[in-house]
């Protein structure tokens, strides 16, 4: 691993730059004109696609690239890993659908589909919405809080262990463990390992409960689901739950995260929100092209060459959807937030068989937390733009972001 | 108008039935299929032409302009 200032972006690029995650977007566009597939040797050695149609081709092509390494930085096993609580139990577990090449994703990922579809999220509206304006009754009279930490973390965790069945006063416990899963721990092996053992340990133990003791909700589904007769084998379910929360939490956060953090700087959107509200729906796709959060890996099968580079078998390639949806080949004035725009194909939840699962959760989560803050707090602004720290890697957004109101 | 969803490129984005609830129906799962067999009337064209551009995998056809 270096720390080596970055030489040459084609050649030397790096995802855990501060800099780079503060602001990716000068480094994409340098890109997209020098050398749209850089690669670099750094964090294991990966492409990186920059263009929006390299991009949504390579999302398609899953016979060259496949799903069953999706961290942009492949994690081996710490020292002593073989000693780690729950190391050998939890071995072989995988993440399906999102860890899955066909025909292992196809079943997991209908199996998972149902639940998470426009008119099943609908019904955790209400507890949604609920929980927002709580969060903003515990900060509305001290005039500030931090709309990252107060706020927008506060939201996934919540309704994911809702929707899981799973006990949400320890949401904040489960986003520590993801923040040290996907966050740190992609920096840090060791605690990548210690916080999947720990997230793997705790869904067992419920996914053990919920076989004794049934509930109206997605573990116990996921317990009694049949595919083509059988039961699905205990492995997947752990997996899936697995997958259902470490995918559930940052990502959503992040983005609820950045609406906030746009808004912070441009009343001129939120005045128009608060009038126009039918064009919420609108700006949230909006908000999504412009800071898509979220970045997958593939990994090549066989040796190929892609828009002229030598990828080998083994290598990775990280899908920056991010920067496909700034491409100004792909997007009028990419870099201009415009709430009402009509034409945004944008690929924030990723193109191919692997869109992202949770796309309608993670909408309406969004929809409702701006609704709810903008309904409470029409007028805000950043505290200090420098402040404001941001994670990135995997999952891009602002970690911490004081906001004062009126 | 007519359109047509590709049932082998639709991946469930559901961005069509956001933009056009008239014109798509869901399955279970979020795949899309047209309704009333793709028909599209005259005032929901602009509608069809909106979830067309949208489809972030290109899933959506008109099978033809003056059905």
């Amino acid at each position: 691993m270096t720390t080596e200032p970055v030489k040459d972006l084609a050649t030397d690029y790096d995802i855990f730059d501060p800099e780079y995650i503060k602001n990716p977007y000068p480094a994409w566009d340098e890109l997209r004109e020098k050398c749209p597939i850089p690669h670099t040797d750094r964090w294991g050695g990966s492409w990186m696609p920059t263009k929006y149609e390299d991009l949504f081709a390579l999302a398609q092509d899953i016979e060259h690239f496949s799903s069953e390494s999706v961290l942009v930085v492949p994690i081996e096993p710490p020292e002593g890993y073989e000693e780690l609580e729950g190391s050998a139990q939890f071995q072989e577990v995988g993440a399906p659908p999102i860890s899955a090449d066909p025909p292992l994703h196809t079943w997991t990922r209908r199996l998972l589909l149902p639940p998470f579809s426009v008119k099943s999220v609908q019904k955790w509206e209400p507890l949604t919405r609920e929980h927002c304006r709580s969060l903003v009754d515990g900060f509305i009279d001290k005039g500030r809080c931090d709309g990252a930490a107060d706020y927008a973390q506060q939201i996934p965790g919540y309704v994911i262990a809702n929707m899981l069945g799973i006990p949400s006063d320890q949401s904040d416990t489960f986003t520590q463990w993801v923040r040290e899963f996907l966050e740190y721990g992609l920096q840090n092996f060791e605690m990548a390992a210690e916080a999947r053992n720990k997230i793997l340990t705790f869904l067992w133990q419920q996914i053990t409960e919920k076989k004794e003791k049934p509930g109206d909700d997605l573990i116990t589904y996921l317990v009694q689901a049949e595919v083509d007769g059988e039961p699905v084998p205990d492995q997947h379910v752990l997996g899936t739950c697995f997958l259902i929360l470490v995918a559930g939490i940052d990502t959503t956060w992040s983005s609820i995260g950045s609406a906030i953090w746009h808004l912070a700087q441009h009343p001129e959107d939120c005045q128009r929100l608060i009038n126009e509200p039918e064009l919420l729906n609108t700006a949230v796709e909006e908000l999504l092209r412009a800071y898509a959060p979220v970045t997958m890996a593939r990994v090549v099968k066989e040796d190929i060459e892609y828009g002229g580079c030598p990828m080998k078998a083994g290598d990775k390639v990280l899908m920056s959807f991010p920067a496909a949806n700034r491409d100004p080949e792909k997007f009028e004035n990419p870099d201009e937030v415009i709430i009402d725009r009509e034409n945004n194909p944008h690929i924030a939840f990723g193109a191919g068989i692997h869109r992202c699962a949770g796309s309608n959760l993670a909408r309406m989560e969004m929809r409702v937390a701006i609704q709810e803050w903008l309904a409470r707090i029409p007028d805000f602004k950043l505290v200090d733009p420098e402040s404001v720290t941001w994670a990135g890697g995997q999952v891009r957004g602002p970690r911490s972001m004081p906001v004062v109101f009126g | 108008m007519r359109i047509k969803v590709d049932s082998e490129k639709c991946q469930g984005h559901n961005r069509c039935f956001v933009l056009a609830a008239e014109l798509f129906e869901l399955d279970e799962y979020g795949y899309a299929t047209a309704t009333d067999e793709g028909k599209v009337s005259p005032d929901l064209e602009d509608q069809a032409r909106l979830a067309i551009e949208n489809c972030p995998e290109r899933a959506i056809e008109i099978v033809s302009e003056d059905d």
